[in-house]
């Protein structure tokens, strides 16, 4: 080839190739194609924006927003409001309990990576501990917690100590059994109510100190909805703490790669029973806390539905992201009270909207990292990539990986 | 050690020299990283014994005595043999032929994971943030530097491990398993996939390893490598060891050559 027409040839490259590399920029809206990091979505820009942000300012976000949870039943929003139930209730439940129901089920789950589909049986130990304790006996609320906790805990560890050695599809199996047994052995047993269930739980003391006067009754679902707000603050600290610490490092390891950790000296065993006690613990709070509320409770409160309904908030929101599965589970238990007044057919609504969510984004509102990672990977071993330049395959990752 | 008909170890009986540089080479199947595997616990033996400065690894036989007056099911957890995260708690630490790392979290996660291991706080005192946790956490990190440092993958510390170059990973694998802290370091194949520069880096490292007193037991397919910093060599071939031997007698080897060494080449060199 002459000169001039290698010249040719590569300068039209050149224009090619920047023609190509502006068109994608201009791609999609909603995707940032910034050098060197591949896309961003909005969930990564809020993350990247969060970590950006001082210390300080992380807290009084933080606050404002603990504030504004607070605040939130003395409001009645008119977007969010809940027409044809009570607002302040549905914050309490289901909003609330969910959101703590999600906490306990992320860290089996999201952390641990454990398929747990029986988590509604933690939560009916709880319940059905204050409703045996409070009625049969004269203690309080506050001195049944401590002990309704202890026994969810204990019934975790009794599942968990025989069952965790299996793993995968053979833990869900075993776990889906145990949610039907704690329901059959709930409904069939009449010492405890039987098909009745029991009634007449007694509310949590009053409050009366100089600044706060709680009236727990009948009529007012707002202590009850701080109480638990309180509850779940302090849980999410302590769920925190865990994350940060070897003992969120053990539970990441294990879901990665369990073989892996178990020869790098993590004692798996006994992680993944601390994350089965641990999810349990805060499951039987949350029913503690529910049966104190709605003073009566019957098996059909705990059927397997819950189980699902719970991982579908955990799945939705993001597994193994705490912020995630939070609005995951308001999420899931705010919509069908807000389609309330479509009467018979809001569960259908709310199931389409799952549907619509799963195959949309199907790695949850707030994923966690791995979470997105994992689905590119499957994606694109399934050949389901676009072949264009950055669209669907992600850049940097997969090649740095491979590159020798 | 036999899996169901299959014989991959067949009377293979190795001792490691304390403070050494020992290889086991042979051809892709002869049971290699078998061997490793039963040492760290992933297969037990279905005959033999390791043991690991003196105390037993696997199963230990079952006495007479006591086979005779308790059921098998309860004496074969008694003598059963040690769990795997146990036996790097006594100090034995391996890497992986493909590369086994947590993808999703930091390099110096995945070390830290690794430093872990020598830990004692569990739960409770995460929780409450005791004295004790900080400190192991702190000294955690520190220690996952300092192996960053020693492997020269400090400067991507806070990368995905994911996200690392091939090399990397590789180094990384080997700062992790140094952080549980062993005495007898199992490095399978450490050079694959390495050009010529990296595989002297790593040649180095593992000098440098061994002088700072630990044992390497080292899978490795390049020669050049094997033959440069190995003390002594092991060759397996079919599940059994042809020869044991220093580099030098090695080459000279008949059988070994026959099986797997071929000639040797001129670059690469003795």
């Amino acid at each position: 080839m002459s000169r001039q027409a290698t010249e040719d040839v590569s300068v039209r490259i050149r224009r090619l190739r920047a023609r190509a590399h502006r068109a994608e920029l201009l791609r999609k809206p909603l995707t940032l194609a910034s050098r060197g990091a591949g896309r961003l979505d909005l969930s990564d820009r809020v993350s990247r924006g969060w970590s950006t942000l001082p210390r300080p300012a992380r807290w009084a976000a933080l606050a404002l927003i603990a504030a504004g949870c607070y605040a939130l039943p003395n409001f009645h929003p008119p977007l969010i409001n809940t027409p044809g139930s009570d607002f302040a209730s549905v914050l309490f439940f289901p909003v609330a309990v969910y959101v703590l129901v999600a906490i306990g089920l992320n860290i089996v789950v999201g952390q641990a990576g454990l398929l747990d589909l029986g988590y509604v049986a933690f939560f009916a130990i709880g319940a059905y501990s204050m409703a045996e304790l409070g009625t049969k006996s004269h203690w309080n609320f506050w001195e049944v917690l401590p002990v309704g906790v202890v026994f969810a805990a204990a019934s975790g560890v009794i599942l968990g100590a025989p069952t965790l050695r299996l793993r995968g599809d053979y833990l869900a199996i075993v776990t889906l059994g145990f949610g039907e047994i704690i329901h059959r052995v709930a409904n069939n047993l009449n010492s405890i109510g039987g098909p009745r269930g029991i009634t007449n739980i007694p509310h949590p003391p009053n409050i009366n100190t100089a600044v706060i006067h709680f009236r727990f009754g009948v009529l007012d679902p707002k202590p009850y909805y701080w109480l638990l707000l309180t509850i779940i603050i302090v849980v999410i600290a302590a769920v925190r703490r865990l994350e940060r610490s070897r003992v969120g490092r053990a539970w990441t390891a294990i879901r990665e790669d369990e073989d892996a950790a178990e020869l790098m000296g993590v004692p798996t065993f006994k992680f993944k029973l601390w994350a089965f006690a641990i999810g349990a613990t805060i499951g039987g709070l949350a029913g503690v806390c529910f049966a104190s509320k709605v003073i009566s409770i019957t098996p059909d409160n705990f059927v397997f539905q819950f189980s699902i309904l719970f991982l579908a908030a955990v799945v939705l929101g993001g597994s193994g992201n705490l912020p995630g599965v939070i609005v995951g589970a308001v999420v899931v238990g705010y919509l069908p009270e807000r389609f309330r007044s479509f009467q018979t057919t809001r569960y259908l609504w709310f199931g389409a909207a799952l549907v619509v969510m799963m195959v949309f984004r199907p790695q949850g509102l707030l994923p966690a990292r791995r979470r997105q990672a994992e689905l590119r990977d499957v994606a694109i071993a399934s050949g389901a990539t676009t072949g264009a330049l950055g669209a669907e395959v992600p850049g940097e990752d997969l090649f740095e990986g491979g590159d020798r | 050690m036999a899996f169901g008909g299959v014989v991959a170890l067949n009377d293979v009986s190795l001792s490691i020299p304390e403070g050494s540089i020992f290889a086991l080479i042979g051809p892709n199947g002869a049971g290699k990283t078998t061997v490793f595997n039963v040492v760290t616990g992933v297969y037990q033996p279905t005959a033999g014994l390791v043991r690991f400065k003196s105390r037993p690894l696997t199963a230990r036989p079952v006495p007479d005595v006591v086979a005779r007056a308790v059921p098998p099911f309860i004496t074969r957890r008694i003598y059963a043999g040690r769990a795997r995260h146990k036996i790097t708690g006594l100090g034995v630490a391996r890497t992986f032929q493909n590369i086994r790392l947590f993808s999703e979290m930091t390099a110096l996660e995945n070390v830290m994971v690794g430093a872990d291991a020598r830990h004692a706080t569990s739960v409770p005192g995460a929780v409450l943030g005791l004295p004790r946790h900080r400190r192991e956490e702190r000294q955690g990190r520190e220690r996952g530097m300092e192996l960053l440092e020693l492997v020269g993958i400090a400067d991507r510390a806070s990368a995905t491990s994911r996200a690392l170059p091939y090399g990397y990973q590789r180094r990384l694998e080997i700062a992790r398993a140094l952080a549980t802290g062993p005495e007898l370091l199992l490095l399978d194949e450490p050079a694959a996939g390495f050009n010529p520069a990296e595989k002297r880096d790593l040649a180095a490292l593992i000098r440098k390893i061994r002088d700072a007193g630990f044992t390497v037991l080292l899978i490795e397919h390049d020669m050049g490598l094997v033959m440069q910093i190995s003390e002594r060599i092991a060759v397996l071939d079919f599940g059994q060891k042809i020869a044991e031997g220093g580099p030098d007698e090695i080459q000279a080897d008949p059988r070994v050559i026959a099986a797997y060494l071929g000639v040797v080449d001129e670059e690469v060199g003795p």
